[in-house]
C-alpha cells in the first residue's frame, strides 16, 4: 500500500511537472515561429537581395574601342577580330601532354612554357589561362584540326585594336597596350571599365580621347557557387562601342608624306589655311604601333629604341628647330607694319655684316648687292635681314612672331608631349638667362638662328595665317560637328577679326599682300631659292619661302673649305627647312617640311612640296564633297 | 498478483499490432520520407551517396523501433542500466580508440556507417534515470545519496563526451538527465543551486573550452564580426532562410544549399536547406508534424500505468523538443552554433538509431500502458 501510495504520489510530482514544461515548450516553439515569421516574412526582401548577391556574380568583358576614321570615312584606327587560346585546367586530362603537343604546334618557347605551368598554379582550375593573345590564321587553323587529341584547349575569339595603315599614324594616333597600375588609376573612366585583358590608349589620340574611344562594358552575369565557379549565364548586357571620332586627316595625303621623306628623320605637316583642319602631319621615320598591341618582343623595342632618327619622337609637336630663312616673312611682316621699312627700302649685301667687330655672314658670299625687301625674300638674303632686324629690334619681331603663333602650342590639350617653342625677347633673356640682350642676337634672330625654337606645326600654322591674309586660325585635327562652306568660314574669320582685337594679326591688309608677294617670287621666279620646284600650272601653283637651319656654329675653317654635303658628318649637316601655300591664286593650304639634317631647304626641302602640292590639291575637290556624313559629338 | 501476471504475459502478437500508436508511426514515416526528399534536394537533385545512404539507415531503424515496441516494455526497463554502463563503455572505447575527424574523436568504425556512441547516450541517459525514479522511493528523491548518485550518473558521460570534444551533445545529454531530475521531484532549489555553481564555474568551464567553441560564442554574439570566417554558417544560414519566404523557392530551387553556400546542409544546417526551399509555411508545418510526435508521446506517457514508462515518455519528448529547439534557434541564430542534428531529418546514423530506439521504446510503453513494473 505504502509502495502503491508512493507510485501514486510520484504520478502526481511527475504529471504537475510535466505540465510546466509543457507550457514552457508552447512558449518556446512559439517564439521559434515568430523568429521563423521575422525572417521569412519580415526580412524576406533584405535576405532575398543577400541571396542574390551570394549567387550572381557580374563579369564585365573589355568593352570595345571607337574607330578613328580619317576625313573620306576610312578607318584609321578599328578593330580586328582575333583568335585567343585559352586552356582551362580542370579539363585538361594530362597537363604536361597537352604542354608538348602545344609546344611543338606552336613552337612555344621554354620560358613560355614556364610561365603557363606558374599560371596554372596559381589560378583556380576553372579559370582559364591564355596561352596566346594573338594567333595566326594559320595556327588557328592547326590548333583546330588537332582539338580532338587538345582536350582542356579553348579556342576563343576575340576583339583587337587594328591599325591598318600600320606606321602611317602613328605619331597622330599613338596606340593601346595593356595599362600599368597607375595608368589605371590615373584615369576615373578607365579605373571603373577595366577589366583585365583591357587596353587603354598609351600615347597621341588613343590616349587623349580615351574617354570618348573606350566604350562601355558588356556585362554578363553568371550564377555561380560558394567557390566563385561560374554554374549558368543569366543574363547578357551588351556593352556600347566607343563614340566613333572623324579626324581632319588625308590618308593619301599623309601616306605621300611618309614615302616623300622616306625614313629620313623629318616631319612634313599640311593644314587648310581657312578651316585650320590638319590634313596631314607626319614625323618620319615611323615605327608600327600594331607591334605594341600584345606586347612588344624585346628585340623590336629595341630596334626602335635604339634608332638614331628617333621615331619615337613626333617631330611635327616636339621637335624642335631653328626656323632658318622661314622665319624671313615674319621678320618682313613685322618691320613693315611697324613701319621700319617700306617695300622699296633697299639694303646692301656685300655678302657680309660688321657689327661691333662681329662678322655675320650672308649664306651667298660674294653678297647680293643692293636688294630690296622682294628681293631679298626671293635670294634668302641674310644681310637685308640682319639690317631690318636690327632697325626693328628683338622685342617687336617677338610681338609678330608670337600673334603668328610661335612659341605657343599649336594643338593645346590634344598631345600631351606637344612643345610649345620659343620666340625670345630682351625680357625673356633677362628672366631666364639672367643676361641682357646683345645686339648680335637681334640679327640672328632675323634669319631664325639664336634663342628661336619653332616646332614644324608653328611654322605650317603661320604660314597658313600668312596665307589667309592674316587671319587667326584655331588648327584641329578632330571634324567639326556643323562644317561650314569655305565663303562662311571666311566671313566667320573677318567677323571675329573685327570682334577680337587679339585675333587680327595685321594692321594693314597691303603688308600681307606684300610678304605674300615675296614669297611667291621666291618660288617663281627666276634666282628664286625654290624656283627649280615651281610649278607654272596656275592651279598648283604655290609660294614658299625656303629655310636652311645651322645645328652648329660654322667655324671660319669650314666656312672657307666650302664643303659638300656628302663631306659633313650627319650629325652636323643642316636641317632643310620649307614653308609655303598654294595655289597661289585663292589660296587653300599650307605645308611646313622639315628634314633633319638634310643640308639646304632649298635642294633637299622644297620638291617635296613641289610633289606634295600636286596631290594636295587634286584632292581639294574629293575634300569638298565630303560633307558631313555622321554627327560626331566630342 | 494474478491479473498482473495476465497483463504481463497475455499480449498476443496480433494484440501487440493493435495496440501499436498509428498516428506516431506515421508521422515519425512521414517525417523519414520527407527527410529522403530533402536529402535528395541536399545532393543537388540526385540520388548520390548521401540519399542512398540515408534511404539504407532508414531501410534498417525504421524496422528496428517497430522490432523494439514489439519487446515488452519491462525488458527496457529491466535492461536500462545495463544499456547506460554499456555506452558508457563504448565512450570509453570511442575515447582510447575512436576514428578522430576534424579535430574530435567521437566515431567508432561499425563496417556499416560510424557509430557516435555519445548519440546513444542521450537515450541512455533518460533509460537510466528513469529507471532509478521509478524505483526510488518519493521520500529519498531529495536525499543527498540519492542527488549525488544522480548527478554521478549524469555528470560522467558529459565530462566524456565534452572531452571528445562535443560540446553540443553533452549540453543535450545534459538537458536529457535534467528534465528527468525534474520530472522524478528533484526540489527545485537544487537546481538552482547548480545554476549557481554553474554560473560560478562558467569561467572556468570557458578556459577549458576549444578556441573553435570560443570563437563559435564570440560569433552568435556578433555573426558579422568575420563575415568570412566563424560567422560565415550563421549568415548564410540566416540568408537561405529569410530568402525563402512565405512559401519557399521550391523543391530543389533552393540556390544557397545548390551553390554550397550553406555549410553541412546534410546535418545540422538541414532545416536551413528545408526552410530556403519550403518557406515559412513548410517550416510551420514540419515544426507541427514535430508538434504531434512530441503530444503523442506525451499521451502515451501520461495513460501508461507505470511511472518508467511515464518518466521515459515525458523525457525522451522533452528530449526530442529540446533537440529540436535547440537545432532550430542554432540555424536560424538564436544560439551559438553547437553541432547538434535535428531527429530525423539529419543525415547520421547514430542520432537516428538513437531516435529510432527511443520511439521503439515508446512504442513499447504505449503497447503495454496497462503494464504495472515492480
Amino acid at each position: 500500500m505504502i509502495k502503491g501510495n508512493s507510485g501514486i504520489r510520484k504520478t502526481d510530482v511527475i504529471n504537475r511537472r510535466m505540465f510546466v514544461i509543457g507550457a514552457a515548450k508552447i512558449i518556446i516553439f512559439t517564439g521559434i515561429i515568430a523568429r521563423l515569421f521575422s525572417l521569412q516574412v519580415n526580412e524576406n526582401k533584405k535576405y532575398l537581395t543577400l541571396s542574390d548577391k551570394n549567387r550572381i556574380r557580374e563579369w564585365k568583358l573589355p568593352p570595345i574601342r571607337g574607330d578613328i576614321v580619317d576625313y573620306f570615312g576610312n578607318v584609321i584606327a578599328g578593330n580586328l577580330k582575333v583568335y585567343q587560346l585559352h586552356i582551362i585546367p580542370e579539363q585538361v586530362e594530362n597537363f604536361n601532354y597537352l604542354l608538348t603537343r602545344l609546344k611543338t604546334l606552336l613552337n612555344l618557347s621554354d620560358k613560355k612554357i614556364e610561365k603557363i605551368v606558374k599560371l596554372k598554379n596559381k589560378l583556380k582550375p576553372w579559370e582559364s589561362i591564355i596561352v596566346s593573345e594573338n594567333l595566326s590564321w594559320s595556327d588557328f587553323l592547326k590548333i583546330n584540326n588537332y582539338l580532338y587529341d587538345l582536350v582542356g584547349i579553348k579556342p576563343v575569339m576575340t576583339i583587337s585594336r587594328n591599325y591598318p595603315f600600320s606606321e602611317v599614324y602613328t605619331h597622330i594616333l599613338g596606340y593601346v597596350s595593356q595599362p600599368n597600375e597607375e595608368e589605371i588609376l590615373a584615369n576615373e573612366t578607365v579605373q571603373e571599365r577595366f577589366v583585365p585583358g583591357m587596353k587603354i590608349g598609351k600615347l597621341g589620340l588613343e590616349k587623349t580621347l580615351e574617354n570618348h574611344l573606350i566604350g562601355t562594358n558588356a556585362i554578363q552575369r553568371y550564377e555561380v557557387n560558394a567557390y566563385g565557379k561560374r554554374i549558368n549565364q543569366l543574363e547578357h548586357q551588351k556593352g556600347k562601342q566607343g563614340l566613333r571620332v572623324r579626324l581632319t586627316v588625308d590618308t593619301e595625303v599623309q601616306k605621300a608624306c611618309g614615302k616623300l621623306l622616306n625614313d629620313r628623320a623629318g616631319s612634313i605637316s599640311v593644314m587648310d589655311i581657312y578651316t585650320g583642319d590638319i590634313i596631314a602631319m607626319y614625323s618620319s621615320p615611323s615605327y608600327d604601333p600594331n607591334k605594341f598591341l600584345f606586347g612588344i618582343s624585346n628585340d623590336d623595342w629595341a630596334l626602335i629604341r635604339n634608332n638614331p632618327l628617333k621615331p619615337l619622337v613626333n617631330k611635327t609637336l616636339s621637335g624642335l628647330y631653328s626656323p632658318g630663312s622661314t622665319i624671313k616673312p615674319i621678320v618682313a611682316l613685322s618691320a613693315l607694319e611697324n613701319k621700319i621699312v617700306s617695300p622699296s627700302f633697299k639694303v646692301k649685301c656685300t655678302g657680309k655684316m660688321e657689327l661691333y667687330g662681329q662678322t655675320f655672314h650672308c649664306w651667298k658670299e660674294k653678297g647680293h648687292g643692293f636688294v630690296s625687301l622682294k628681293n631679298a625674300m626671293k635670294q634668302s638674303c641674310d644681310t637685308y635681314f640682319y639690317e631690318v632686324a636690327r632697325l626693328l629690334g628683338v622685342d617687336r619681331l617677338n610681338v609678330t612672331a608670337e600673334k603668328f603663333g610661335l612659341g605657343k602650342k599649336v594643338l593645346g590639350d590634344y598631345f600631351d608631349f606637344e612643345k610649345s617653342g620659343l620666340f625670345p625677347n630682351t625680357k625673356w633673356k633677362i628672366n631666364n638667362l639672367g643676361k641682357g640682350w646683345v645686339l648680335g642676337e637681334t640679327l640672328i634672330t632675323g634669319i631664325g638662328q639664336g634663342y628661336t625654337q619653332t616646332t614644324p606645326l608653328q611654322l605650317c600654322l603661320m604660314t597658313a595665317q600668312i596665307a589667309n591674309g592674316g587671319y587667326s586660325i584655331k588648327p584641329r585635327i578632330i571634324v567639326d560637328n556643323n562644317p561650314m562652306s569655305l565663303e562662311e568660314t571666311k566671313r566667320k574669320l573677318k567677323e571675329e577679326t573685327l570682334h577680337a582685337q587679339e585675333k587680327k594679326l595685321f594692321n594693314d591688309p597691303r603688308n600681307i599682300k606684300i610678304v605674300q608677294e615675296a614669297m611667291f617670287s621666291s618660288t617663281n621666279e627666276l634666282y628664286g631659292t625654290s624656283y627649280k620646284s615651281r610649278i607654272d600650272d596656275p592651279k598648283y601653283q604655290f609660294a614658299g619661302k625656303t629655310g636652311t637651319a645651322q645645328v652648329k656654329r660654322i667655324s671660319m675653317r669650314e666656312r672657307e673649305l666650302d664643303l659638300k654635303i656628302e663631306q659633313i658628318p650627319y650629325k652636323d649637316r643642316d636641317h632643310a627647312l620649307y614653308i609655303a601655300y598654294g595655289p597661289y591664286i585663292n589660296p587653300r593650304y599650307a605645308l611646313s617640311i622639315i628634314v633633319e639634317h638634310g643640308g639646304s631647304g632649298s635642294r633637299t626641302a622644297a620638291p617635296i612640296a613641289k610633289e606634295l602640292f600636286k596631290l594636295i590639291i587634286d584632292r581639294n575637290d574629293l575634300r569638298n564633297k565630303q560633307k558631313n556624313f555622321e554627327e560626331i559629338k566630342i | 498478483m494474478f491479473q498482473h501476471d495476465r497483463l504481463n504475459n497475455e499480449l498476443t502478437f496480433w494484440q501487440k499490432v493493435k495496440e501499436l500508436d498509428y498516428i506516431l508511426l506515421t508521422s515519425v514515416l512521414l517525417l523519414s520520407i520527407l527527410s529522403l526528399f530533402v536529402m535528395y534536394s541536399t545532393d543537388g537533385g540526385e540520388i548520390l551517396f548521401h540519399t542512398k545512404s540515408h534511404f539504407s539507415k532508414i531501410i534498417i531503424f525504421f524496422p528496428l523501433m517497430i522490432f523494439i515496441a514489439f519487446f515488452n516494455i519491462k525488458w527496457w526497463h529491466n535492461l536500462s542500466y545495463l544499456f547506460y554502463f554499456a555506452v558508457i563503455l563504448l565512450l570509453i572505447y570511442v575515447s582510447f580508440f575512436g576514428i578522430k575527424s576534424s579535430g574530435s574523436r567521437r566515431w567508432m568504425d561499425l563496417y556499416l556507417f560510424n557509430l557516435q556512441p555519445s548519440e546513444l547516450m542521450k537515450i541512455a541517459i533518460i533509460l537510466c534515470l528513469a529507471k532509478y525514479y521509478h524505483r526510488i522511493k518519493i521520500e529519498n528523491v531529495n536525499s543527498i545519496t540519492s542527488i549525488m548518485t544522480v548527478a554521478t550518473i549524469i555528470i560522467i558521460p558529459i565530462i566524456m563526451v565534452l572531452s571528445q570534444p562535443d560540446l553540443g551533445t553533452s549540453i543535450l545529454i545534459a538537458a536529457s538527465g535534467l528534465i528527468v531530475l525534474w520530472l522524478g521531484g528533484v526540489k527545485i532549489k537544487y537546481f538552482i543551486y547548480s545554476f549557481i555553481v554553474f554560473l560560478i564555474s562558467l569561467p572556468f568551464v570557458i578556459s577549458f573550452l576549444k578556441p573553435y567553441q570560443k570563437l563559435r560564442i564570440l560569433t552568435f554574439l556578433d555573426p558579422d564580426r568575420d563575415p568570412l570566417g566563424a560567422g560565415y554558417q550563421i549568415i548564410q544560414s540566416k540568408i537561405a532562410i529569410g530568402s525563402g519566404g512565405l512559401d519557399g523557392k521550391g523543391f530543389l530551387k533552393g540556390t544557397q544549399s545548390y551553390l554550397d553556400f550553406l555549410p553541412e546542409k546534410h546535418t545540422d544546417f538541414i532545416f536551413t536547406l528545408f526552410s530556403e526551399e519550403f518557406g515559412f509555411i513548410g517550416s510551420v508545418a514540419l515544426l507541427i508534424l514535430y508538434s504531434i510526435i512530441i503530444i503523442r508521446i506525451l499521451r502515451i506517457g501520461a495513460i501508461s500505468r507505470s511511472n518508467f514508462s511515464r518518466l521515459f515518455c515525458f523525457g525522451f519528448a522533452f528530449a526530442i523538443f529540446i533537440y529540436i529547439v535547440v537545432n532550430l534557434s542554432m540555424v536560424l541564430g538564436l544560439l551559438p552554433i553547437v553541432g547538434s542534428p535535428l531527429p530525423i531529418l539529419s543525415y547520421g546514423g547514430s542520432s537516428m538509431l538513437a531516435t529510432m530506439i527511443g520511439f521503439g521504446i515508446v512504442l513499447s510503453a504505449k503497447i503495454n500502458h496497462k503494464q504495472m513494473i515492480a
